[in-house]
């Protein structure tokens, strides 16, 4: 289980300047649970879009987007209507976003915030991962996390260390993050969403769990499996 | 004495950099800074490189400018985190520095404590904006300073990097950020250097070529393939293989010089690291005739 929670409109409006028309996504998994991504906060979403002036193309719930067969394969009837939009808004974790980013050689948008669940973390079968850093900024990155995907966490570009995009750290097994991110903005002719990428500094109290998330049922579906022991 | 007023005078810019040992005897170090004194403006002191620990880069600055040499006072992200940061930029401006170097730092994974927990939490480009807030009077949360910094802050680059273009973005949000120089990593191609200046000249912050004495073939060889963002071409290693061992300082030194000679029609500085031929740094200069 991942806890989203939706970023203010303003922001999101923010990320799509410019643009004209979008394809939203939901995720009828954690995202549901946490009302940012079922079918109802998307129907909201793309009327609360629409009303500012936006064209939602279309608009889809999955069952996980964080399963990356599972998007590719549910969102191919919908592949000419995407390739059509400038851009998809994908209402859920940062490893739905991601997942969505790896699947559609698109801009995407996070819609959401992911918080921290203190390491109460789902499963997922992808590579992509999410910090739960509860300031999405995968709007800047292409779609891919640097908080995960950096062995320095880097969030304002690339270190000097990598080699034949290769990361210092592990050369062998791990790709520089940031080379991707460019790789991807680069063939998406958008590189100057890094040139204009605000100064990032994170808010690292934002990475532990919420005082008020601590009364949920997640969270107490946790306390009652550890009183649940078998006597 | 801060460096950005030398280039406002007009002048090419020659820095090197010496290294704290690895444990409290600086007799080497002060004997390195005091080879490179009267030739160089300004000498860095790195902190704790490729993450190996070592005496700090604060008390080494400290201790050459008692000695009347200019330090640049190395800064990483690597084993501090924001409150560290502004507090050693508080103590060095207390301490009389006025240059700071603003870096990322190694991972932690290339030194002799991988096992580490690494910081940055800052990296180059939110230090530099912290710096620069600092120098305005204000920490990096928005609040007074009893009295404040007035630093000289610089940032390095990579004209090596393949590609180039996340380097060059990068810099530009240094230089939004505060960086008022740069130092670069170390460049041994001048053609190629040349044309990485042709996209920096225009964002107006002067640069200082990274020079490294080249010591044998070996090392080029090793360098080109461990260093990230270096390349040694083939001619020159053929050069420093071709020459007897007895003869290869006079090599290098030839060589350095010469790729003085040709960047100096482009940038603003060089950087010299001379990686322990500290006492042939004078010869490369009065070769280079800078």
């Amino acid at each position: 289980m991942l806890v989203t929670k939706r970023k203010p409109i303003e922001e999101l409006m923010g990320f799509v300047s410019g643009e004209n028309s979008v394809f939203v996504l939901g995720c009828d998994g954690c995202a549901a649970a946490s009302g940012t991504g079922g079918e109802p906060e998307i129907r909201e979403l793309a009327g609360q879009l629409e009303e500012r002036g936006l064209t939602v193309a279309g608009w889809k719930v999955v069952d996980f987007l964080c399963q990356k067969a599972l998007v590719r394969s549910v969102l191919i009837p919908h592949a000419e209507t995407i390739d059509g939009v400038d851009s998809i808004i994908v209402s859920t974790c940062g490893i739905g976003v991601q997942a969505v980013a790896t699947v559609f050689d698109k801009a995407v948008h996070p819609a959401c915030d992911t918080i921290s669940l203190g390491g109460m973390r789902g499963e997922w079968s992808g590579e992509e991962r999410c910090a739960e850093c509860g300031q999405c900024f995968l709007d800047v990155t292409a779609g891919i996390c640097p908080l995960t995907a950096c062995a320095k966490q880097l969030v304002n570009g690339p270190c000097g260390g990598a080699k034949d995009g290769a990361c210092e750290v592990e050369p062998e097994s791990r790709r520089c993050a940031w080379d991707v991110i460019y790789e991807r903005l680069e063939r998406q002719g958008r590189l100057d969403v890094l040139r204009r990428s605000p100064l990032q500094i994170k808010d690292y109290a934002r990475m532990q769990p919420p005082a008020e998330l601590r009364g949920t049922r997640t969270w107490a579906i946790d306390i009652r499996e550890t009183e649940d022991v078998v006597q | 004495m801060k460096l950005t007023d030398l280039f406002a005078d007009g002048r090419f810019v020659i820095t090197s950099e010496v290294a704290p040992p690895k444990g409290t005897d600086v007799g080497e170090m002060i004997e390195n800074a005091e080879a490179l004194k009267t030739r160089v403006s300004a000498i860095n002191i790195t902190d704790q490189q490729s993450s190996v620990m070592r005496l700090g880069s604060l008390a080494a600055s400290r201790m050459l400018k008692s000695r009347g040499i200019e330090p640049i006072f190395q800064l990483t992200c690597r084993d501090r985190n924001r409150i560290a940061l502004q507090s050693d930029l508080l103590s060095a401006w207390s301490l009389g520095i006025e240059n700071v170097l603003c870096l990322t730092g190694d991972h932690v994974s290339l030194g002799d404590f991988p096992e580490a927990k690494p910081v940055f939490d800052l990296d180059s480009v939110s230090l530099l904006a912290t710096a620069t807030h600092l120098n305005e009077g204000k920490d990096l949360g928005g609040n007074e300073l009893e009295g404040h910094p007035d630093f000289c802050l610089g940032a390095v680059v990579t004209p090596g990097a393949d590609p180039v273009e996340p380097q060059l973005i990068k810099m530009e949000k240094k230089i939004v950020a505060g960086a008022g120089f740069f130092q670069t990593q170390a460049v041994f191609d001048a053609e190629a250097f040349a044309h990485f200046m042709e996209r920096a000249r225009p964002l107006g912050v002067p640069v200082m070529a990274g020079i490294i004495l080249l010591k044998s073939p070996g090392m080029a060889r090793f360098m080109n393939a461990n260093v990230a963002g270096v390349h040694v071409p083939d001619a020159l290693i053929d050069k420093m293989a071709a020459t007897s061992k007895e003869d290869r300082p006079a090599t290098s030194i030839a060589i350095a010089a010469r790729l003085i000679r040709e960047v100096k029609e482009v940038c603003q500085g060089v950087h010299i690291m001379p990686l322990g031929w500290e006492a042939r740094v004078p010869a490369v200069l009065e070769a280079a005739g800078v």
